[in-house]
């Protein structure tokens, strides 16, 4: 009797699936495409991190007799900017303040934004009806409008710019997390779950944040790519971070009166950009790929 | 169709009342005194208390809002701090340029896109879909800004072909159908198109596919229909979706033109923005929102409804 037990106890073990999670590193680990996004993004943070290592130069010295030297010039591999800074270094201290500005307002929204959609997908009614009308008010704004709205009335610097961004996704956050949440919560599980005496808080933390979590999650890295683009796009705008600052865009910005004088100069700034948001993008495209189990 | 319309306009009307007091609250949030913020800074006290009352800034903040609503309905936005100009007329005489840009974007943006997303979609796996992908990646993850500076670099500055900023030749203010104004109009419009670009070729790629993949078109083939009748099919299934969202990314290109219109000194509203921006110009910066921002919910809205009106089976609830 007590052999048979232990076999039946013994069965599920055995034949227990490796999990959602595994097989997706197991299906993003065969995506070459995704793995050296994900290698370049990681990159980037470490350049980001050993800034002080890496860069030759202090990237906010100035001189008057080394301005706008092209790409190549012995000691500035890079060339330098309009106020004789070089370059190479200003890129490798650049990425701090991009990557923070991009992608901080990523996270913060997600937690903000899946709280208030899951509220409103649980719900339901007029809590989910008056949650949602506030979140298409935002919604109703271009991203870009809503962004350089906000950063222009609060005035420009980094936590006015963090705080725009942030703003700017959390209604496409919470748009995402509430159809999801409203789709889960109508499935028979959950009914089966308050049917068995579970309370709200207890359905929400186990059954309906392990379903909508990583949608939502998906969604939001798609979000940093752009966040990216608008965050460094403030900057190009002087909303972002302030000069002698180095950040990406706002580089570029200071640099568009050389394009005449050293064009290829002028232009690295947003070829870092577009790296990084591009690989952003990829590993995305990649994540959603394999945490798509029907396909 | 008619219903469905109301429908829609019934559910816009609470949403351009948040929207209009997001812009109201904009003078509000920044940091100040919201009357030092519409006057010049050398006003005379009587002129501050003067607009303090005619403002209603002595007023709690419901009824200021009444009444700043109630003047922009009647298209009073206020006066510019910069050019003492009725804001109103400065957004008017700026958004001709911004529609103009933004038609002629979504335009390039559309065929390109719509050629592109075409052929992923009928060659789905093969090495067309693989590279029209890349393009469609390529054009929602490249900065527009920097894409306009490249593309200045190449065609102006090293080529000489076309001008590398302003709306025409001697100033802005000129409008006139020629070559002398088209060539101002080149670059930007092209930089612009590269996002709508992007986004129409994955949606009608994903289109093309899932109907390829119907029962339909299947049979359509084994009736003995050629390829190019079926195509004919499939562009008419996947055509209003497409126009839909068309319809919607010109919505984006008009209140998102900002930083494309500062590369380029394109004299449209996102330029009057950077501007009211760089001089803290507040009435303007929260007029040209209003305007914007409306004029977006109302695209949304016409979208909506023509879409129906074409596809009676979609309607969002």
């Amino acid at each position: 009797m007590t052999a048979i037990t232990a076999d039946i106890v013994a069965v599920p073990r055995i034949i227990r699936s490796p999990g959602f999670w595994h097989g997706v590193i197991r299906r993003l680990s065969r995506d070459p495409v995704a793995l050296v996004a994900l290698c370049i993004v990681i990159a980037l943070i470490a350049i980001a991190i050993l800034a002080p290592y890496l860069a030759p130069y202090d990237p906010a010295k100035t001189s008057v007799i080394r301005r706008l030297k092209p790409i190549g010039t012995p000691g500035y591999l890079l060339g330098t900017d309009e106020l004789g800074r070089d370059m190479l270094s200003r890129l490798i201290y650049g990425a701090r303040l991009s990557l923070v500005m991009g992608v901080i307002p990523v996270p913060i929204a997600f937690i903000i934004g899946s709280t208030i959609g899951i509220i409103a997908g649980y719900a339901g009614g007029i809590v989910n009806t008056l949650i949602m009308r506030t979140v298409d008010v935002f919604y109703a704004f271009p991203s870009v409008l809503l962004a350089v709205a906000l950063s222009g009335a609060l005035g420009s610097g980094l936590t006015n710019a963090l705080v725009s961004l942030t703003v700017v996704f959390i209604p496409q956050i919470a748009r995402v997390a509430e159809s999801v949440t409203t789709q889960v919560r109508r499935l028979d599980y959950v009914d089966a779950a308050r049917a068995s005496g579970a309370n709200a808080p207890t359905i929400i933390v186990v059954h309906v944040l392990s379903n909508v979590l990583g949608p939502i999650f998906v969604f939001a890295t798609s979000l940093i790519s752009v966040s990216m683009i608008l965050a460094s796009g403030l900057s190009f705008l002087g909303l972002g971070v302030r000069p002698p600052d180095a950040e990406w865009g706002l580089m570029l910005n200071s640099l568009r009166t050389a394009i005449y004088v050293n064009p290829y100069v002028a232009a690295l700034p947003g070829v870092m950009i577009f790296v990084t948001s591009i690989c952003f993008n990829l590993f995305s495209d990649g994540l959603r790929t394999a945490m798509d189990v029907k396909s | 169709m008619l219903a469905y319309g109301l429908k829609r306009l019934l559910h816009v009307i609470p949403v351009a009342i948040g929207v209009s007091i997001v812009c109201f609250m904009l003078i509000h949030i920044a940091p100040g005194d919201p009357l030092a913020a519409i006057l010049p800074s050398d006003a005379s006290a009587e002129l501050q208390a003067e607009m303090r009352s005619f403002y209603g800034l002595d007023k709690p903040l419901p009824v200021q809002y009444a009444l700043w609503a109630w003047r922009a309905l009647h298209g009073d936005l206020g006066v510019s701090i910069a050019s003492g100009r009725p804001v109103l007329g400065e957004i008017l005489s700026a958004s001709i340029n911004s529609i103009i840009l933004a038609v002629a974007a979504t335009m390039i943006g559309f065929t390109f896109g719509a050629v592109l997303g075409f052929l992923a979609g009928v060659f789905r796996g093969t090495w067309i879909d693989r590279i029209a992908s890349a393009i469609s990646m390529i054009g929602v993850s490249v900065p527009h800004y920097w894409l306009g500076m490249v593309l200045v670099i190449v065609f102006s500055v090293r080529l000489g072909w076309l001008p590398a900023m302003g709306g025409g030749p001697g100033g802005s203010d000129g409008k006139a159908v020629g070559w002398d104004y088209l060539r101002y109009l080149i670059l930007p419009a092209i930089t612009m198109s590269v996002i709508p670009m992007g986004i129409i070729a994955r949606t009608i790629r994903s289109l093309v596919a899932d109907i390829l993949a119907q029962d339909f078109t299947q049979a359509l083939a084994a009736k003995g229909l050629l390829t190019g009748q079926i195509m004919r099919h499939v562009i008419r299934n996947a055509a209003p979706t497409a126009i839909s969202v068309m319809g919607l990314q010109l919505g984006y290109l008009l209140g998102g033109s900002i930083l494309i219109e500062t590369v380029f000194s394109w004299p449209g509203t996102g330029f009057l923005l950077n501007g009211a921006i760089f001089s803290r110009d507040l009435p303007v910066l929260q007029g040209t929102i209003l305007v914007l921002a409306m004029f977006f919910v109302l695209v949304n809205l016409v979208v909506d409804v023509l879409q129906s009106a074409i596809d009676p089976r979609i309607q969002r609830s």
